[in-house]
């Protein structure tokens, strides 16, 4: 016990700022990857058959890309070999990386969620809205979306927990954030590493849970009557 | 009464004009080289069993269905085949579905008042004034601030009607607009539509209602297997069917 509580003497601050770094990651690609998987749903319900076609190769091919080879490759390849500089300062330049990463694989999940939502809506509901003269992108923004996204809370709560925990990969993408403490911590206080292990994990539960409750409560109370 | 429709007429020629349309679905011929005209002012029933293509054929009329070859113009102007053109033609046909299709999510007066506000462009004060004077008409002004699963179908249907005509149409369509009700209900939703053709809408009507054919009908069409296979007055055409398929229509619906 007595080590555990030297660990927080000694890492404190520190642990609470790099798990700062991993919900301000999740706060910024959310509502990037949000933004982005909405466009790609609209593309992938347009009429336009190549709107189409891009929409699904963008979600098939991000997809099936590991997190970690997106999050490398920003690094590497991006700032490594095209110098990619977004700021001058040199680890916000790896965090907004990381964003952008995180952003671009998270947008193909919610772009999905947003999809199966869309499934929720009758077609009925389109029609309606054509017959009285709204083209396709009205249609989709005042009719179809409004109802899709309320049918879709539930898979979209899951999009966002899996990037909460996934904002743990920008390591990979030489972000000071927690699972990178993690480890050097390990290194250093071996003689705690369970402790170790359990707290980061605690960390995530703690943020995590509500999430999922609040996720549950609000596709109940949100839920369309038909 | 209908000299208030003629009056604001932009056209000479039909509301409706069909002529040769023709559509499959695979293998099956749905339509069959139909032509039909609905004048001004007139409300035409189509009649027929089902999987005649009446449905199919109302539903081409705002595109809702492609068809694979013919013509179709509403007030002369032939119909486009997507864009805003198509979307501007739209607004001034007005479509009434079986199954209702209310916007689940709002309410009754912002359903009815969504198409005039953000296809016309209307003010907000002056669509919600046009909104609950269409409602007070067709009964259900008091539930106007309630949404559409809490209201029964009847009064569903009565709203998807006055959202149709909040867009000033020159033509209603409707698809089978009491196939859904229950028995109690339909009649509010014919005398609604009785109504509107006495006021000198034009009308074409998908129906079952065979007593709505002969209160409302100026002209009785009846389609089976894609055709139009018979067209009169509904006197003539409940009285004295011509076709062997009609007879047999009517004759199936007074054994029961």
């Amino acid at each position: 016990m007595e080590g555990y509580l030297s660990l927080w003497d000694e890492y404190g601050s520190r642990i609470m700022e790099s798990f700062w770094a991993n919900l301000q990651l999740t706060f910024w690609a959310a509502l990037a990857s949000l933004v982005l998987g909405t466009i790609l749903a609209i593309m992938r319900i347009s009429p336009i058959p190549s709107l189409r076609a891009f929409g699904a190769a963008y979600v098939n091919i991000i997809r099936n890309t590991p997190l970690t080879i997106i999050l490398t490759f920003g690094v590497l390849v991006l700032f490594g070999v095209f110098q990619l500089k977004l700021t001058n300062d040199f680890d916000l330049n790896f965090f907004q990386i990381a964003i952008i990463g995180l952003s671009i694989y998270h947008a193909a999940f919610f772009c999905e969620a947003i999809r199966s939502g869309v499934n929720t809506v009758p077609l009925g509901q389109a029609e309606a809205a054509r017959a009285i003269g709204l083209s396709f992108l009205p249609a989709a923004w005042l009719v179809i979306l409004p109802q899709a996204f309320r049918g879709a809370i539930a898979p979209m709560g899951n999009v966002l927990i899996a990037l909460i925990k996934n904002t743990t990969v920008a390591i990979a993408g030489s972000v000071a954030e927690i699972s990178g403490l993690m480890k050097t911590m390990l290194e250093y206080r071996a003689d705690v590493g369970v402790l170790i292990f359990l707290t980061v994990a605690l960390m995530f539960v703690i943020v995590v849970l509500p999430i999922g409750a609040l996720v549950t409560w609000l596709s109940k109370r949100l839920a369309v009557a038909r | 009464m209908k000299s208030e429709q003629e009056a604001s007429a932009s056209h000479a020629g039909p509301i409706v004009e069909l002529s040769g349309v023709n559509k499959h679905y695979g293998d099956l011929h749905v339509l069959q080289n139909i032509n039909l005209e609905v004048s001004k002012g007139e409300v035409v029933v189509i009649l027929g069993p089902s999987g005649s293509g009446k449905s199919t054929l109302c539903r081409t009329i705002n595109r809702l269905e492609t068809i694979d070859e013919g013509s179709i113009a509403i007030d002369g102007k032939k119909l486009p085949e997507e864009g805003k053109a198509l979307a501007k033609l739209r607004a001034d046909v007005g479509m009434v579905f079986q199954s209702f299709n209310l916007f689940a999510h709002k309410t009754i007066l912002e359903n009815v008042t969504l198409g005039p506000i953000k296809v016309k462009g209307m003010k907000k004060a002056e669509a919600d004034k046009l909104a609950m004077s269409l409602l007070e008409r067709v009964g259900v002004a008091n539930q106007s601030h309630k949404l559409p699963a809490q209201l029964s179908g009847g009064q569903q249907q009565r709203v998807a009607i006055a959202r149709a005509l909040a867009m000033r149409p020159k033509v209603m369509l409707f698809d089978e607009p009491t196939s859904a009700l229950d028995p109690e209900m339909i009649n509010e939703v014919l005398d609604t539509m009785v109504g509107l053709a006495h006021e000198g809408m034009t009308m074409l009507v998908v129906t079952h209602e065979m007593g709505f054919a002969r209160k409302a009908a100026d002209r009785v069409i009846f389609m089976a297997d894609g055709q139009i296979v018979e067209q009169s007055s509904p006197e003539d055409f409940f009285t004295n069917p011509q076709s062997d398929r009609a007879k047999d229509f009517l004759g199936k619906l007074i054994t029961h």
